[in-house]
């Protein structure tokens, strides 16, 4: 097992404290570096600065716990989950625990927590070292009151208890606390005495959300705030050469109409990550006192594009791709033995395509951001994870000192790897600085959808050969747009598991911007891979399970550290679905598909259920089986698997955003199709009961499911599915609610 | 821009806008009740969904000028301390992820279960249908309206 869980720690430096003006006792930490030396702690709420310290805890004199921090929600529960591993070790009831957005409003970005699906595995010693310190602070200051050994006193529930049995609240000792030194080597908690951890808690923000407060980035609003709609290239390739806005002009409300964007132009010549909606053409914004006139006026506009670079469409891709795949102009990730002697001594070889369109990540909440430039700061506020990154790109496109800007982050309506990107917050803050004035730019969804940052287009060929009944060579081509697989992907199953293996990538270059989707790679990958093995199992004629279980028999005790999936875990993943789905008692009438994947940190098998209704295949239920060590919120953690797996299948079944002359065809839900409510299967969710280090779950159970739903649908249909979006192979009818 | 008077979560409200203003904009807008959501603008997604005399209805695509009469609830007005069986019954279940999509959620449910109190498992499918959540919390939202519609009838 690569984890185990410290129960003691040394440090101290990452935490300070002091008495608050008005009661109770505030608890300043650093999750990711020590707090600096002059780090000064705020005596009041209001004071709050999240420079030194990246998160808060107030305990007041009654003795409730309030947590700060500045850590966005973007829809993965680690608003609520980071928080209770912080309950579980200062030992408090989590009915007493209250969590609070803080502000972000730092000049120091680098030590903000990006919230995104590894903030759980990032922060889980932090958090419980924090937790603890500040407990063992408490007790301490009860025992020097009571005059006694603060190893003789115990916790439980906010309440210190000496040997005598008397017992002290924690808001009784508060005042002392914070005087006092932070200790070193506190203990943790053994896992088996979490009360928290590990139990269900709801969201913490529920209250609001199913009450329609204002928590989102299109939801935030400031005295004077403008609205912009802006005009955009038709085509990735277009670029402006004028414009007439006799007409914009004219719509009521309309306070600006602005040719901007050439600083951000810039500023992608000098960023290559900043992308989306910037840097290909300048373009034409129209600000007006609402959202509505501003969209009318935008729509007024009369605009001439000219073409900058060649307009692209999908066959052009897939030919370039296809090419990449049979030609030899490849880089090798990873290289075992000879695949190609093995392919020429094997007994049967099988090779086969797997290819997947664009897809747009189609946040609900569409892009979106405030900015408000003035001599004195540069306020930005809105839904974005990498607040560092875009403070940054805009401290320096508009070249302004990194101090003057102020970004507070707000709850995010999705993010999918879109929010990552920082183009419309940079586009925000150049058209502020432009009209001065504070404005949000606010996106229709034909905006998000048609000049977004993509997943892009993506084709494997992978290729087998099999020798005396064992699987002897394995050879994955990836031919992908823009980019390839990264980190450890190529030692990731089946490396280490067969003998001659090699994995290569190709890219073709567009001016189509891409990006992070949701699982990057994996989510097409582990189908690609993981519908190979089955098949492969097929002309091997033994069992798909099987077939996987005995290749990671020979993974056992390799030695070869850019292989971090674990033969056992896997295997425990492997039983666990095949029990809990009844993959081997099949039901009559019901086709069962398998696959059991690794990424992201976390092993997951999935069992998918098919049944044919009216001729045609229906997914009605998915098995998860799944190992994230500690479950620190089961009904958090289900949520995100439940989300996980239905959006890998709606996406397999029926994303597709092809190109013709370098505009997307579907750019609105009506043409775009996410899965619904009736095409979503039943997810059940079992997990591997261990006391690991727990795991992020945003990510690991979307891959494994396209997997198991493709060969659940062939073992119904006889079709096996190469191509996505599978719904255009399976004709399955268009259904729009 | 006319002048438009509506009656909205109870209240009477006088706003200036173009006639083919969207209620959505109104509402968000010129009115702060930013609960309601724009996720499509083409009536596909729901997020936008509010309820007119009782009736759900995508308030992106329903102009300020055919309002009327019509007496306007948002999510903001659904109950008055945010606790309708629907309501609650998210909260029991846990349903958001992002929460983007949700008050449309809880709108488009609310109205259905006014019309029909004890649905089956398929009429829940069928009413809900029209509603995205790109988290795809689908088997949450299915529970919470079985459950809501459980304790009302
Ligand atoms: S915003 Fe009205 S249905 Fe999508
Ligand atoms: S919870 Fe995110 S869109 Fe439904």
């Amino acid at each position: 097992m690569s984890t185990n869980i410290p129960n003691t720690f040394s440090r101290r430096d990452f935490l300070r404290t002091s008495a608050l003006a008005g009661g109770g006792m505030l608890i300043g930490f650093n999750l990711i570096t020590a707090c600096k030396e002059k780090a000064e702690m705020p005596v009041d709420i209001a004071s709050l600065n999240f420079n030194d310290f990246n998160a808060f805890i107030k305990i007041a004199d009654n003795g409730y716990v309030t947590i700060y921090s500045p850590n966005p929600e973007i829809g993965q529960g680690v608003k609520t989950s980071m928080p209770m591993i912080i309950a579980e070790e200062l030992d408090v009831p989590w009915d007493h625990v209250n969590v609070e957005q803080g502000k972000l409003d730092t000049e120091n970005f680098q030590r903000q927590v990006a919230g995104g699906s590894q903030s759980i595995r990032f922060g889980w010693d932090a958090l419980r070292q924090t937790g603890a310190t500040t407990r063992q602070m408490l007790v301490n200051a009860a025992a020097a009151r009571w005059g006694v050994e603060a190893s003789t006193c115990s916790t439980k529930q906010g309440v210190i208890t000496n040997a005598k049995g008397e017992t002290l609240g924690y808001g009784d000792v508060v005042k002392e606390a914070a005087a006092l030194e932070v200790p070193e080597g506190v203990t943790l908690k053994e896992p088996k005495d979490y009360t928290i951890i590990g139990h269900d808690a709801v969201n913490v923000d529920i209250e609001k959300i199913v009450t329609g407060k204002p928590l989102f980035g299109l939801d935030y609003k400031k005295e004077g705030m403008l609205y912009a709609a802006i005009l955009r290239p038709p085509s990735f390739g277009k670029k402006l050469v004028s414009f007439d806005d006799t007409e914009a002009k004219k719509v009521d409300g309309v306070t600006d109409v602005v040719r901007f964007g050439e600083k951000a132009i810039a500023l992608r010549s000098a960023n290559a990550w900043v992308a989306g909606m910037l840097g290909q053409s300048d373009k034409i914004a129209v600000v007006a006192t609402s959202t509505w006139q501003a969209m009318k006026g935008r729509d007024a506009l009369k605009a001439v594009w000219e073409d900058g670079s060649p307009m692209e469409s999908t066959e052009g891709h897939d030919d370039e791709l296809i090419k990449i795949l049979d030609g030899s102009n490849l880089n090798t990730l990873r290289k075992d033995g000879d695949v190609k002697k093995a392919f020429a001594k094997a007994d049967a070889t099988l090779e086969r395509t797997y290819e997947s369109p664009f897809l747009p990540h189609a946040c609900m909440e569409p892009m979106n951001f405030f900015a408000d430039v003035t001599a004195d700061k540069v306020h930005l506020v809105g839904p974005i994870q990498t607040p560092a990154g875009t403070a940054q790109s805009v401290a320096g496109m508009l070249g302004r000192d990194p101090k003057d800007i102020h970004l507070e982050m707000t709850r995010m309506g999705g993010g999918f790897g879109r929010r990552l990107y920082g183009d419309f917050a940079i586009e925000a803050a150049e058209l502020s600085a432009k009209i001065n004035k504070p404005v949000k730019m606010v996106c229709t969804r034909e905006d998000d959808i048609g000049i977004g940052v993509y997943r892009p287009g993506i084709k494997y060929r992978i290729k087998a050969g099999v020798k005396d009944g064992k699987v002897t060579s394995y050879h994955l081509k990836e031919a992908c747009i823009n980019s390839n697989m990264y980190g450890l992907i190529p030692h990731f199953f089946p490396a280490g598991a067969i003998e001659n293996y090699q994995v290569d990538a190709g890219n073709y270059k567009s001016n189509i911007t891409t990006g992070a989707w949701r699982a990057p790679y994996t989510h097409f990958l582990a189908f690609a891979e993981q519908a190979f093995f089955d098949e492969l199992a097929e002309m091997m004629e033994i069992d798909p399970v099987q077939l996987r279980l005995d290749l990671l028999q020979n993974v056992k005790g390799h030695k070869d550290e850019n292989i971090q999936y674990e033969p056992k875990r896997m295997e425990d993943v492997i039983n666990l679905a095949v029990e809990k789905s009844g993959y081997r008692n099949k039901k009559d009438g019901v086709f069962q598909g398998f696959c059991a994947y690794y990424c992201h940190n976390t092993h997951v098998a999935e069992v998918a259920d098919v049944v044919i209704e009216n001729d045609k295949p229906v997914v009605k239920k998915v098995t998860v089986a799944v190992d994230c060590g500690i479950v620190v919120n089961p009904t958090g953690a289900k949520n995100q698997i439940e989300g996980g797996v239905i959006d890998g299948i709606g996406h397999a079944m029926y994303g597709d955003l092809s190109f013709s002359n370098g505009t997307p065809n579907a750019q609105n839900y009506d043409k775009y199709r996410l899965i619904r409510m009736k095409e979503a299967p039943e997810v059940e969710t079992h997990f591997v009961e261990n006391e690991l280090s727990p795991t992020g779950l945003g990510e690991p159970a979307l891959p494994p499911a396209v997997a198991a739903i493709a060969i659940a649908i062939n073992q119904a249909t006889g079709k096996r599915l190469y191509k996505q979006p599978f719904a255009n192979k399976l004709e399955v009818k268009e259904l729009i609610g | 821009m006319e002048s438009f008077t509506i009656k909205v979560n109870g209240e009477t409200k006088t706003v200036q806008a173009d006639a083919d203003t969207p209620l959505l904009w109104v509402l968000r807008d010129h009115l702060d009740l930013v609960g309601t959501k724009f996720g499509c603008g083409i009536a596909q997604c729901g997020a936008c969904t509010v309820h007119i005399d009782g009736e759900a209805a995508r308030s992106c695509l329903l102009p300020i000028s055919s309002v009327g009469e019509g007496a306007v609830t948002t999510i903001e007005g659904l109950s008055e301390k945010g606790d309708h069986a629907l309501q609650e019954a998210w909260k029991e279940v846990d349903v958001p992820q992002c929460g983007y999509c949700q008050a449309g959620q809880i709108m488009t449910a609310a109205a259905f279960l006014e019309k029909n109190p004890s649905p089956s498992t398929d009429e829940i499918k069928d009413a809900m249908h029209g509603n995205i959540c790109r988290c795809a919390s689908y088997q949450r939202i299915h529970k919470a309206v079985k459950i809501a519609s459980e304790k009302l009838s």
